[in-house]
């Protein structure tokens, strides 16, 4: 099989190290070889599969060492759950220096040192917002195919998606990225799937898995674990298992996003309750202002 | 003066048109508002100027490093000044400029001296603030007896945002001298233009009457002479006419200048300004700020020198008023001599000059002292009052051309063949090549110094000894009949 590059992007916070790592640990249940790439300076993308607190990162290594030169592959690269190959970009302290350069920098040394080769999968764990040209990397050309944005009901983090497709829709025709689709990852907001499958239409993507929220999860994490390693039998592990099927099928199914304007979010997210017109939110308040007054 | 004949004046509005024509048609509606026919008695040459050069065109400019390391604060002489950032920028400029000065090289003075603090890619990511610390330390270090630093940005700086400012005061603090932050990254402005007005605002906020200044005992004879970058000795043959006039000259900004000077800068009855445009910043804010008035003056050939020292003069008493009479009398038999010279060999002779922000218009009497006409002039990176200025200095029908391409200036010369060429490094060999004589005139080609009289002396000599030399005799086409 070709080596399939994919990337996992989506608001900060919504829970994408998490969803990327339950999934990788399902693929790798398949019979798949995966290596992480994680290209956020915070270097949380492989404690769940390393069971460690955080990995040494390519760039504090090169930086102790002198330069990224003076780095082997082995000595960012860790091995962790069942065989999965574990990298972190890494980054400065925040309020200095660039962090997107290092992404750049970081993945530069592994595809030079030999690190994508003789594994299926490479996965990039990208920090919330593409704030810059260094964080669009992974998107860019000879880089990942699909990605796939975790978002959730929020209105927040819809936002973000759209914005995500914006940035793919970019790269699209240079470098032949594609958008595999949604994975929402449950907040339990109004009509949450109803939402995610509309916003998906709208981008003209797939909503590929709706992952339900459960406490084990945060069992798992607590201990380093992903539920699939923690309690590989329960429900919430087959829920990763069946968005890494899906995944794996998705191969070459993604779509060239189609983002929609900022009217055209507000309108659906006001079609939803999740936001209110400004009459509505006037009506609402005179409507307290008279209680109140009352 | 007659106007120059109509013919002439068509003849070279056909010449930009057909220039022109070999532009894509929106890169030659661009390129047209930056070059003219000069008509005489219009107030400015009829040029746009400081604007973005027009791209995949060859232009000859800088960019604000250039402007603040290379013109500004290189030639400060008792200061290190480090080039942050990778290193490049500051290898490949280095020496460049003919800064003279006296000191000990790398035991009490720095100019001919590459400090760099050679970014890794490690301080793009993590960060240089740490790195600079370092530098200023093994400066304070290795050369004790410097008197401060200077931190000359590099792009990087601005990008990555690192905090210089923080680093500067730190180290000021802890050292007890002087260490100036320039954000003089180079993709800010259009031009070098941006980067003198950077340091300009540098001097003024971090260095200006800092020091031991306030002590400074003046006297009503005080002037600061400022924009005299001392190239080849310019500024030391420009200061000995003002002190020979009675003069007290307490500072040279920034030629063979020590930071007391620019401390002190303050302190001056009277600003002589010479490169307007790199320092007419520092001029308006000592004026708003301490009511020191400032003049131009121009030091370029016996008319220009007179004519300068007199209305200097003009600003203090008698005895200075006298001294500039005797100053001229002394200096006119040299050089009525030097004129007695080469004038019969010069006379009627044409010259193009393309310079940076004063010497287009600056240099032009000089040439006209030796018979020279100036048929065509322009500027790298003039702002409008340049070209207003160099109104009052050209003649009808002068070609104008700002931020003339490498393409058209070619063109230009191959077309109008002037005697003598006047410009930089980057135009010298294919001017020669051309069979045109040429004369470098930012550098004086390794000669100099051309201000003053001493300096107009030497600067009749080179321009003879270009024009008329044997060479162009012998520069005849092979395939052409002996």
């Amino acid at each position: 099989m070709a080596l399939r590059q994919i990337a996992f992007y989506g608001k900060g916070g919504i829970g994408k190290s998490t969803t990327s790592q339950n999934t990788l640990a399902a693929l790798v249940e398949m019979g798949q070889k995966i290596l992480i790439v994680g290209c956020d300076p915070k270097a949380d993308s492989t404690r769940l599969i390393l069971n460690t607190k955080l990995q040494d990162t390519v760039l504090a290594l090169a930086a102790a060492k002198g330069s990224v030169e003076d780095l082997e592959l082995d000595d960012v690269m860790k091995i962790g759950y069942k065989g999965i190959k574990c990298t972190e970009a890494g980054g400065p302290e925040p309020g200095v220096g660039c962090a997107g350069r290092g992404v750049i920098t970081a993945i530069n040394f592994l595809e030079e040192n030999g690190a994508y080769e003789d594994v299926d999968y490479v996965s990039y764990d990208v920090l919330g917002d593409v704030v810059c040209g260094g964080f669009a990397m992974p998107i860019r050309e000879n880089k990942a195919q699909e990605i796939y944005i975790v978002m959730s009901g929020e209105m927040m983090a819809l936002y973000a998606a759209n914005n995500i497709a914006k940035g793919i829709l970019k790269y699209a025709h240079s470098g032949g990225v594609r958008l595999g689709g949604l994975i929402c990852n449950e907040r339990q907001t109004d009509r949450e799937l109803e939402l995610a499958e509309a916003l998906a239409k709208r981008l003209g993507c797939k909503m590929i898995h709706f992952v339900p929220r459960d406490n084990i999860v945060q069992h798992a994490e607590l201990r380093r674990q992903t539920v699939i390693q923690y309690a590989p039998d329960c429900q919430q592990a087959d829920e990763y298992r069946q968005l890494a099927q899906k995944i794996h099928d998705n191969c070459g199914k993604g779509v060239i996003p189609t983002p929609i304007t900022m009217e055209e979010l507000e309108e659906m997210l006001l079609e939803f309750g999740i936001m209110k017109s400004d009459e509505q939110a006037l009506a609402e308040l005179e409507a307290k202002t008279k209680k109140g007054a009352a | 003066m007659d106007g120059m004949n109509p013919d002439v004046k068509a003849e070279r509005k056909a010449l930009i048109e057909e220039v022109l024509s070999a532009y894509p048609e929106k890169t030659a509606k661009k390129r047209a508002r930056h070059l003219n026919v000069y008509d005489e008695g219009k107030p400015d040459c009829g040029v746009k100027s400081n604007i973005k050069s027009a791209p995949g065109v060859m232009t000859i400019r800088g960019c604000a490093y250039a402007g603040s390391k290379g013109v500004v604060f290189g030639p400060l002489k008792d200061m290190v000044h480090i080039s942050h950032g990778p290193v490049g920028c500051g290898q490949y400029s280095w020496s460049q400029r003919r800064n003279y000065y006296t000191g000990t090289t790398g035991v009490d003075t720095f100019v001919t001296m590459q400090v760099t603090s050679d970014f890794q890619e490690r301080d793009i990511v993590f960060g240089g603030d740490k790195k600079l610390e370092k530098v200023i330390d093994e400066i304070h270090e290795m050369f004790p007896l410097n008197k401060g630093v200077s931190i000359q940005s590099e792009c990087p700086i601005g990008l990555i945002g690192d905090d210089i400012e923080a680093v500067a005061k730190k180290k000021a603090k802890e050292h007890g001298k002087m260490v100036v932050p320039v954000r003089c990254e180079g993709f800010r402005g259009v031009s070098q233009s941006l980067g003198h007005h950077i340091a300009n605002d540098a001097v003024r906020d971090w260095m200006l009457g800092k020091g031991k200044s306030k002590d400074f005992e003046t006297t009503p004879y005080d002037v600061v002479v400022i924009g005299d970058y001392n190239i080849g000795g310019d500024a030391w043959a420009s200061r000995i006419l003002l002190e020979d006039m009675g003069l007290r000259v307490i500072g040279l900004w920034s030629g063979d200048a020590t930071l007391a000077e620019i401390e002190r800068g303050n302190k001056g009855k009277l600003n002589l300004i010479h490169c307007y445009r790199s320092m007419n910043y520092i001029c308006r804010h000592m004026e708003e700020q301490f009511n020191i008035p400032w003049m131009e003056y121009n030091f370029f050939g016996p008319t220009q020198i007179a004519r300068s020292l007199r209305a200097i003069a003009e600003k203090f008493d008698d005895k200075i008023k006298a001294g500039a009479e005797r100053v001229i009398a002394k200096y006119q038999p040299m050089a009525e001599a030097v004129l007695a010279r080469y004038k019969p060999r010069l006379e009627g002779k044409k010259a193009m000059l393309y310079v940076g922000g004063l010497r287009p218009r600056h240099v032009a009497d000089a040439y006209g002292d030796l018979g020279i006409d100036i048929i065509g002039t322009g500027y790298e990176f003039a702002h409008s009052d340049d070209y207003q200025r160099t109104a009052h200095y050209i003649k009808d029908a002068t070609l104008v051309y700002d931020d003339v391409t490498d393409y058209e200036l070619e063109k230009f010369i191959d077309k109008m063949r002037p005697d003598l060429v006047g410009s930089g490094i980057k135009e010298k060999y294919s001017t020669q090549k051309m069979g045109v004589p040429f004369r470098q005139l930012h550098s004086w080609d390794y000669s100099g110094p051309y201000h003053g009289y001493d300096g107009f002396a030497i600067f009749a000599r080179d321009m003879d000894m270009a024009i008329n030399s044997p060479i162009w005799a012998l520069n005849k086409a092979p395939w052409k009949a002996a």
